[in-house]
């Protein structure tokens, strides 16, 4: 085991969570991400394995589906992957292994920050952090955004239960335009 | 003060009064007023002073509409200027003072300008001040911009807050008058997402200030129970206090919330206003109409207001501007307003008509086929004159005059997208036509409807269209039973015949005889008329002028309005705070902050930091006795150079290329082979842009057959992997490559120095040897470290020392700062920051981003033999253009200075020395320079003309920014270690 110790994004040992009126935002870095791009020739035999390993079928455009591995898609025939980083801290490497060389995976665990966001009519607030049609959602959807300039991810986990991923060197930027939001609506 | 011009009634709450200062008086007025209303309670008609003449002024409407009574809202640094006091929601303690005015608001000085109207005509800065010249810059042009313009800003930094936020829906309402509100009831009833806008902060529009009745209730209630029924709807957001400023494309509309101005200070977090962009697939521009004035001699004194207007004060805020009150009307609106003013126990002077006998009232005087020649009453009207058609002529006192020359429908926001409207003769006016913003309806009195009947039909009609075009069926509704309503019948009346200050556009001081003027000097076209005049510019944009001025104009002209035009109304629709548009991004946080891995341990350290392309980068780490920057920066430079040092460079790009075309893939985006690279194998990189002009370099490293890590400069790291995905996807759809951004993923340092591998070996764990001969320069790997954390390390180097590049994942990028650290402690290890990678990569002669300007060449750089010959490559082909291989070509050199005191400045320029010192005998330039501690002097690299060929040969600097003019040596741009024996140590 190595003598390293990791800090949060926002720059801590411990986990932020603030509560602001009905709405509760925390800081979570308890889950590993890689991401899973399709090779071409391969798609169909690299989706299979994937979907083997993590357990239920990839979810389609926008979507996402949540198990004890969850996957988002992020993009044309790509995929994020999250598997929480006690079982699976290297999670790229297992997804690698998996692939066998017909998918391309990259880490991306410390690519982000992220910052889940818990109440009712979240459309509220992110109806000032983004443009997207929040109201709109059922659960399950993830689309990418900009919030504060920054480019970010939103998964819709349920509609009283919305993550964001953000640039996670900009971690304070982005939790201070979400705490702006939330003390503007409240 | 009393509220001597309070009656009864009215839709304000009395048992809440509003205490409020104007022009430092104190006054009372209730919840439900708006400044403007509060002050005519108070019997306070004179408000401001005009915009050019500085004549005495008052409210002429009641709404946005408003060019006279213009204030300066509140005070210190939350002052707003030219604030509408006919919009502004009364509140507890507001503030307001006139503007454009001195000393006083009674007694102006520049009151003076309207004794010298005859010389200060439309245009007359084209003419005059031309003599003499000089006179211009330094007298004339300050003194006007001293008198010009209405209110004074607070100079001060905005102390409140504005959010921007996106809403979505598929129909948008813009309005909440009759037509608006039934539409939005049908939508909310057929299942439809609807927004309603209104910029009133309460719903219902003209039902608020007439006494319509419908299905038997006040039209005032009608709206309410409405309103209240759409709040019971999920799809329904109801946006009062907000204006929809523009349409834009694709179904977006901007839309201003005042969340929180109708409060003397905005809760704590919340914002003062919210900048909405709307996304709708249908919107219905139910904007109502505008009243217009008649334009006759002095119709600008405090007192003389729009009929509409008055009857709007007196119904809705139960005030009166006078207790006898004259109207001056071509239609039977101007009627109305003497009922209701009647109905409230004002006295009606008369009614002046320019039609023939067209309605007759037993309850107050109608003189028709008359006109109103003249006014009276300096600071507010005392009378007017009457000239009858028969020639006789009577004085007749007031203290107010209503005045409705017709409406014009609002319909500015339907000709946002170059819609030009069409003239409707029955109203007197221009209607939308079918060219509104896509997806755009127009209904109500925005089309042209002006009776309430044919309002709420039109709202109906409307909606079954919007929301056929959505594919929805609509639900039927019991249409509203309708009493009170009157038909307008107008008779064109435009202006008193012999008028000359007869004002047409109040807020810019535009009359008729500035019109006459216009046409006299052939600015005849809409478009000349509005320039030269003026007319319909500034913060009403004209909404109670353009439509007389051009009817005055196509009168000139001989010419039927329709025929003259009109001009296309741009957004906004009503003036919006910068501050609006600008959000919450301002002061620190203007742009976002990105901070490295180890920030915080640069912060324990003292570190001084430097904007970076957003990144808070250490710039240096000063200790104890530095006193100056330098000092510190020397200090990083001789201890890299002897021993070691560390720097966070997480900052530069890092792109993670895989795919069985990873490798043709580099081989065509950088300028040099990578075909051959070997895996564990890091090359150096540059990329040109199409054109042949180097774009970025970098390096890629070689993790494994099909997979590179390819870095980037911090700056260009967002638009090189821009341009990496365009390739990918546009130029190569078919290879199969998938890239994505690992900058952050991982954290990177760089150890440099002679002792780095000492320092590395007690960081990197033991079964991995990266002895010079297992991981010699340029080698890359995946390595673990620290007892087993993965990471990757490169040998390469940016100072020219033997160095190595460590990734980590990010989130002990900390931590393994702080091991760093501890292992180097034993040589001394030094941190060093952005200051001193600059110097040493000066010493060493590496290009940088001042070196790749965007106008450099591979060849300028002294790299001209990378661009391989054997291959494609994007801008290889134009890069071998004529032009950019001149036999005198720049090329990248170094200098020193031949006085070793004299400093190299970055940006001077290069001449031959005893030749002419100008561009044209211009020989090239520095672009980075610094002082080397090594050297013990100034130093800098830059390009010159042939510079390869003229290694040694003394040139002149030039730099008549900075004062320098001296000599400088030309050197090889390598100051330390050209063979590179160190970085292969």
């Amino acid at each position: 085991m190595h003598n390293l110790s990791p800090i949060s994004p926002l720059g801590n040992r411990e986990l932020i969570s603030k509560v602001v009126g009905p709405y509760t935002i925390s800081e979570v870095t308890a889950y590993s991400l890689a991401s899973y791009s399709l090779r071409k020739g391969s798609e169909n035999d690299a989706k299979k394995k994937l979907e083997q390993f993590i357990g239920s079928s990839l979810p389609d455009v926008m979507g996402s589906n949540f198990e004890k591995i969850s996957s988002f898609w992020i993009g044309p025939s790509q995929w994020l992957i999250e598997a929480p980083i006690e079982i699976h801290e290297d999670l790229a490497s297992e997804l690698s292994e998996v692939s066998v060389g017909k998918a391309s995976v990259t880490e991306q665990t410390d690519a982000w920050c992220r910052f889940d966001l818990k109440g009712s009519e979240l459309a509220t607030p992110l109806s000032l952090l983004c443009n997207v049609d929040v109201a709109s959602f059922k659960g399950g959807e993830v689309t990418r955004c900009q919030m504060d300039h920054l480019g970010c991810f939103l998964i819709c986990r349920d509609i009283k239960n919305i993550t964001i991923l953000g640039p996670r060197s900009a971690a304070e930027t982005l939790y201070h335009a979400i705490i702006a939001a939330l003390k503007a609506v409240v | 003060m009393t509220q001597k011009n309070r009656l009864k009634g009215g839709l304000i709450n009395r048992n809440n009064p509003r205490e409020f200062e104007f022009n430092g008086q104190s006054m009372q007025g209730f919840e439900g007023d708006t400044l403007a209303s509060a002050l005519l309670a108070n019997d306070i008609r004179l408000v401001g002073r005009s915009f050019k003449y500085h004549r005495p002024r008052g409210m002429l409407s009641a709404g946005s509409e408003e060019p006279n009574a213009l204030v300066e809202l509140r005070t210190g640094n939350r002052k707003e200027p030219n604030s509408r006091a006919t919009t502004t929601e009364l509140y507890d303690g507001l503030v307001a003072n006139p503007q454009n005015c001195w000393p006083s608001l009674n007694f102006d000085f520049l009151g003076v300008n309207d004794l010298l109207a005859p010389f200060l005509t439309a245009g007359f800065y084209y003419k005059t001040f031309m003599w003499p010249s000089v006179f211009w810059e330094k007298v004339y042009e300050p003194v006007i911009r001293r008198a010009a313009g209405l209110g004074s800003a607070s100079l001060e930094p905005d102390p409140d807050c504005y959010d921007k936020g996106f809403l979505h829906a598929d129909l948008l309402i813009i309005g909440a008058g009759p037509s608006g509100l039934l539409a939005a009831l049908i939508a909310a009833m057929s299942g439809v997402r609807v927004i309603i806008v209104d910029e009133d902060f309460v719903t219902g529009g003209r039902l608020n200030a007439e006494n319509y009745i419908l299905d038997e209730q006040a039209g005032n209630i009608w709206a309410k129970g409405i309103t209240d029924e759409l709040s019971d709807f999920d799809n329904v957001k109801v946006l009062t206090r907000t204006t929809v400023i523009g349409a834009f494309d694709h179904g977006i509309y901007g839309a201003v919330e005042r969340v929180s101005d109708h409060l003397k200070t905005p809760v704590s977090g919340k914002p003062r206003q919210i900048l909405w962009r709307i996304y709708t697939k249908q919107a219905i521009l139910c904007s109502g109409a505008t009243e217009r004035s008649v334009v006759f001699e002095n119709n600008d004194r405090p007192g003389v207001m729009l009929a509409g207007a008055i009857r709007n004060y007196v119904n809705r805020w139960a005030v009166t501007p006078s207790q006898n009150v004259a109207i001056f009307t071509n239609n039977n609106d101007g009627h109305q307003t003497a009922r209701a003013l009647l109905n409230k126990g004002v006295n009606v002077a008369a009614v002046i008509d320019t039609r023939d006998q067209k309605v007759k009232s037993p309850d107050y005087e109608t003189f028709s086929n008359a006109v109103i020649s003249n006014t009276y009453g300096r600071r507010g009207l005392r009378s007017i004159t009457i000239d009858h058609q028969d020639g006789t002529q009577r004085t007749l006192k007031c203290g107010a005059l209503g005045v409705s020359g017709g409406w014009n429908p609002n319909i500015h926001i339907s000709s946002h997208h170059r819609g030009r409207p069409i003239w409707k003769e029955s109203i007197q006016s221009f209607i939308p036509d079918d060219n509104c913003p896509s997806g755009m309806l127009v209904a109500g009195s925005a089309k042209g409807f002006m009776e309430l009947e044919e309002v709420i039909k039109s709202g109906s009609d409307v909606i079954k269209q919007a929301l056929e075009n959505l594919n929805v069926k609509a639900k039927s509704i019991d249409m509203p039973k309708v009493q009170g309503d009157v038909a307008q019948a107008i008779e064109p009346f435009w202006m008193v015949k012999g008028t000359s200050r007869g004002w047409v556009d109040q807020q810019n001081d535009v009359t008729a005889k500035d019109i006459k003027l216009a046409k006299q000097e052939n600015f005849t076209s809409v478009e000349h008329l509005k320039r030269y005049t003026t007319l319909g510019m500034a913060t009403d944009q004209g909404k109670t002028a353009n439509i007389s001025g051009l009817a005055i104009m196509a009168n000139l002209l001989g010419k039927p309005i329709p025929e003259v035009g009109t001009t296309i109304y741009r957004p906004p629709y009503t003036p919006t705070a910068i501050g609006a548009f600008a959000g919450r991004s301002r002061d620190e946080n203007f742009r976002p902050v990105r901070k490295t891995p180890s920030h915080q341990w640069a912060e324990e350290r003292g570190a001084v930091f430097v904007e970076v392309g957003m990144w808070m980068r250490a710039q240096w780490f000063p200790e104890k006795g530095e006193t100056h920057w330098r000092q510190s920066v020397n200090r990083e430079v001789l201890q890299t150079r002897k021993s070691v040092g560390v720097c966070d460079v997480t900052t530069l790009g890092k792109v993670d290329v895989q795919g069985k075309d990873a490798t043709s893939f580099l081989n065509l985006i950088y300028c040099n082979g990578f075909a051959k690279l070997a895996v564990g194998k890091t090359r150096y990189g540059l990329m040109l842009r199409e054109d042949g002009i180097a774009m970025d370099d970098g390096t890629a490293a070689r993790l494994d057959e099909n997979h590179f890590v390819v870095t980037t400069t911090t700056a260009n790291a967002v638009s090189v992997y821009r341009h990496m995905e365009f390739v990918r996807q546009c130029l190569l759809p078919k290879m199969d490559v998938q890239l994505i951004s690992t900058t952050e993923a991982w954290a990177q340092f760089a150890i440099a120095g002679p002792n780095s591998r000492n320092v590395i070996r007690k960081i990197v764990d033991e079964e991995y040897d990266i002895s010079n001969e297992r991981f010699p320069f340029m080698a890359c790997g995946q390595i673990t470290v620290c007892g087993g954390l993965r990471a990757r390390l490169f040998r390469i180097s940016f100072s020219g020392e033997l160095a190595y590049e460590l990734a980590v994942p990010t989130r002990y990028g900390d931590s393994l700062m702080r091991e760093i650290m501890k292992a180097g402690k034993e040589f001394d290890i030094v941190p060093y920051g952005t200051e001193a990678l600059g110097v040493m990569r000066i010493e060493k002669g590496h290009a940088a981003g001042n070196e790749l300007n965007g106008t450099t060449t591979a060849l300028n750089l002294g790299m001209g033999r990378m661009v391989s010959k054997k291959k494609d490559s994007i801008g290889s082909v134009l890069s071998e253009r004529e032009g950019l291989n001149a036999q005198d070509a720049l090329k990248l050199v170094g200098f020193v200075p031949v006085e070793t005191d004299d400093a190299v400045p970055a940006g001077a320029h290069l001449m031959n020395t005893g030749g002419p010192v100008d561009a044209g005998h211009d020989q090239g330039y520095i672009t980075s320079a610094c002082f080397s501690p090594n050297l013990n002097c100034h130093i800098g690299i830059g390009f010159l003309k042939a510079g390869d060929t003229r290694i040694g040969e003394v040139v002149r600097l030039v730099s008549p920014l900075t004062g320098h003019d001296h000599i400088v040596k030309v050197v090889s741009a390598h100051f330390v270690d050209p063979e590179g024996e160190r970085l292969r140590a």
